[in-house]
């Protein structure tokens, strides 16, 4: 009687799993996806942005970049710094370019502050630990985000040297007070998000929010944003008319944010 | 057998719970009632077959979801050869103006509640 | 053999009711975190770890203990151990499912978890830790199994168990060296950013642990007839010894290296935790309590009046157990996020809400080692009579 009520019971469980696991096999199949180019992409070897932190430090309570960026991504705007959520913001010098700030240092750089956002290391240390591929870094050098597929463990979070990450510790909708924009998507509580360098502008053949606002703004190579791989691009043109510095190089992250100092 | 009575007790039970939302209905006569999602009017025809969409049209998010943000494509041909942008809200939403009117309808109806809402909008921008 | 948990005394059952009350608690306020979100901890964008992944870091230490009891019986026909071992895996399963328990209310989106097997990272350390975890809990739910059920029908264990013995020792092992790797590979965080962190972590485990089965053997010869023998508590008793001598030794080393070199973002960590930073101080009492605790435990347990005496060695078991949930379930995990890349001191302390998730998972995993370890109890009464 008990051997066979087991062996009932076993039959029983594998007949279970079997049919489990005939539905997603049997599913059907549609149209499928162009690998075609979309026209007009914005296309680079390597993405990066050039900084010229002094003609940024010139405009000190400048927030062009910041609020385009996020009002165009529907980034909420949380009071309490526990919970913030920030793509792109100021931070000061010193503890920015910790290695470079020393007690004489120039009065006029130490009490500042310097933009700062997603360095799109090409070593990316929150790549490397999240167990889910929600971020990776994609063939131009973006280091991307699934939030459909973040588990919410901020193992990246942890991972960063730059806390160039934010986490949704609630539903941001209520903090987005700008108005929602509905062609971008917001974001749901218990995920990760961070810069994306506009993909969704590249796509569009548009430069990010952020460097298009700041030209208009602050004047043209304020930022600067293109394709480092390339001899003849305004970043590689950029970086040759002074001396640029990137956060926590000993790292090893190889960040793709220069700053002209 | 052992325990004849309490076991059958048991089923007994079980198979009354089962069955509870038959004898709900029965009994109040409130069964709820299927609501049709409402059709665009402007257009005939959709992304793919009424009946493809109709059983697959969560499989098909999924692969635009995927597709988009996790490989750069953002064009889909469909089986009769029409290429669409894939987008929940530029495309879909664009013919299906208002979610409550579509895609809410199906979804209450079966208790299903996915998550495409908690970050993507419809048209109008409606919670 | 199950039933024998459904038949109990009058204190059995207060106990049961007691942990399932504090469990039933735990779910409800984590039905709260579930809806509201993590914002009902006390995270913030500097911490984003703490209390959960800190117990989890504690527990998966108490889960590979279990090694020193399994490997002097199986490995070294340690007799003394016998009636040990099955009370040592028991305590394991009970560990290991806190330590998921733990990571499942510590997620952002709970329902994605499978997204870890579904999208398997190589690359990731947490990928590698919730493989070696649920091998581990695997592991041992069969040994135990086979184990115990062949001890209760009076045969030798079937011969294909050994192999799955021998390899739950090296498995214990890897469990808390991956947990220490998920830290000690982050260039981010230099608190962890150490080599010594892995055989850290084992030391402590192996101090903590083996004071826990100690804790749990007393209470149990006192109201139960299970005696697991005054040589294999004895015997316990010199391993904590031994690990929590290297525990400190470790603490000691690591100390030196931050501070001797005087490395500022190396330092700083040690500063906060001992001194504290700018200011801030929350952890300082009790770093230093549990330091006084870990060199007082180690003094009374080298004098060996003291520790072959059974009420002495439970309060310096307590002892050991405080001074390390302190060293690894408070300041360890949180420390490394203090201050934060930017420079900036952002302190911690768990919420109520927090507090309460956390006693309900741990009422929770004491409920199944209750049950577990009644089974144990029950059976080898029965044998015995």
């Amino acid at each position: 009687m008990d051997g066979s009520r087991r062996a009932f019971l076993k039959t029983a469980g594998c007949a279970i799993l079997g049919a489990g696991l005939a539905a997603p096999i049997a599913r059907t199949v549609g149209g499928a996806v162009s690998a075609d180019a979309t026209p007009g992409e914005l296309k680079a070897g390597r993405w990066a942005i050039v900084v010229d932190v002094r003609k940024c430090l010139q405009r000190e309570n400048c927030r062009a970049c910041i609020d385009a960026c996020h009002v165009a991504h529907n980034v909420p705007l949380i009071k309490n710094p526990a919970h913030e959520i920030k793509w792109i913001w100021k931070e000061p010098f010193k503890d920015t370019f910790e290695a470079e700030a020393h007690p004489h240092l120039d009065k006029g750089l130490a009490g500042q502050h310097v933009l700062v956002l997603c360095n799109h290391c090409d070593n990316p240390p929150c790549v490397r630990v999240c167990p889910t591929k929600a971020t990776w870094k994609r063939a131009d050098g973006i280091v991307m985000m699934d939030q459909h597929r973040c588990i919410g463990c901020r193992y990246c979070i942890a991972g960063c040297p730059y806390g160039s990450r934010s986490f949704n510790w609630q539903d941001p909708r209520p903090f987005i007070t700008t108005g929602i924009k509905p062609e971008y998507p917001t974001r749901m509580k218990g995920v990760v998000e961070k810069c994306t360098f506009c993909t969704e502008r590249l796509l569009k053949g548009l430069a990010p929010a952020c460097v298009e606002v700041c030209n208009k703004v602050a004047g043209p190579g304020t930022m600067t944003f293109g394709d480092i791989r390339d001899p003849g691009s305004d970043v590689v043109r950029m970086l040759k008319t002074g001396f640029s510095i990137r956060r926590k190089p000993g790292l090893g992250t190889e960040p793709q944010i220069f700053y002209l100092v | 057998m052992y325990d004849t009575g309490k076991i059958m007790t048991g089923l007994a039970a079980v198979l009354v719970m089962l069955t509870l939302p038959f004898w709900y209905s029965a009994a109040t006569g409130k069964a709820v009632e299927k609501h049709d999602p409402v059709l665009p009017k402007t257009e005939k025809k959709c992304v793919e077959s009424r009946q493809y969409m109709r059983d697959s049209h969560m499989d098909l998010l999924n692969r635009w979801r995927d597709a988009v943000v996790r490989e750069d494509r953002h064009t889909y041909v469909s089986q009769d050869g029409t290429r669409y942008e894939m987008s929940l809200t530029n495309t879909c939403m664009k013919c299906h103006v208002e979610r409550a009117q579509f895609c809410d309808k199906c979804h209450t109806y079966m208790g299903e509640s996915p998550f495409c809402w908690d970050c993507h909008l419809d048209r109008k921008g409606v919670l | 053999m199950l039933e024998k948990a459904l038949h109990g005394s009058r204190r059995y059952w207060t106990l049961i009711g007691f942990l399932s009350a504090v469990a039933l608690v735990g779910v409800v306020a984590y039905l709260k975190q579930l809806s509201t979100g993590l914002v009902i901890t006390g995270l913030s964008r500097d911490v984003p770890w703490g209390m959960y992944i800190a117990q989890f870091t504690f527990l998966v230490g108490v889960a590979a203990s279990a090694v020193m009891v399994v490997l002097p019986y199986y490995l070294h026909d340690f007799k003394a151990f016998g009636r040990l071992a099955i009370l040592g895996e028991f305590l394991a399963i009970g560990a290991v499912t806190m330590c998921m328990l733990f990571i499942f209310v510590d997620m952002g989106q709970p329902t994605r978890v499978l997204n870890v097997i579904l999208h398997p990272t190589l690359n990731s350390l947490m990928f590698w830790d919730m493989m070696v975890l649920s091998g581990y809990l695997v592991i041992n739910v069969l040994v135990a199994y086979v184990t115990f059920t062949s001890e209760n029908k009076g045969v030798h264990p079937p011969s294909w168990i050994k192999p799955i013995i021998i390899l739950s020792i090296p498995w214990a092992v890897s469990i808390h060296t991956v947990t220490a790797f998920l830290y000690s590979g982050l260039g981010a965080r230099p608190f962890w950013l150490t080599a010594i962190l892995a055989p850290r972590f084992l030391a402590s485990a192996f101090a903590s642990g083996p004071s826990l089965l100690i804790i749990f053997c007393l209470v149990l010869r006192k109201y139960t007839k299970f005696d697991a023998g005054e040589e294999a508590i004895r015997k316990l008793s010199e391993i904590v010894t031994y690990a929590m001598a290297a525990n400190i030794f470790f603490v000691l080393v690591e100390l030196f290296t931050a501070l001797y070199s005087g490395i500022p973002e190396h330092k700083h960590h040690f500063q906060y935790l001992f001194f504290g930073l700018h200011g801030h101080n929350a952890l300082v009492p009790y770093m230093w309590t549990s330091q006084f605790l870990a060199v007082t435990s180690l003094v009374l347990l080298l004098i060996p009046k003291i520790r072959t005496n059974f009420k002495y060695l439970f309060a310096i078991c307590v002892g050991v157990i405080a001074a390390i949930w302190i060293e690894k379930g408070l300041g360890m995990v949180v420390t490394g996020f203090i201050p934060s890349p930017l420079g900036k001191v952002t302190e911690y302390g768990p919420t109520l809400l927090e507090g309460l998730i956390t006693l309900g998972i741990y009422a929770g995993g004491f409920l199944i080692i209750t049950l577990l370890y009644k089974i144990a109890v029950s059976v080898r009464e029965e044998l015995e009579a």
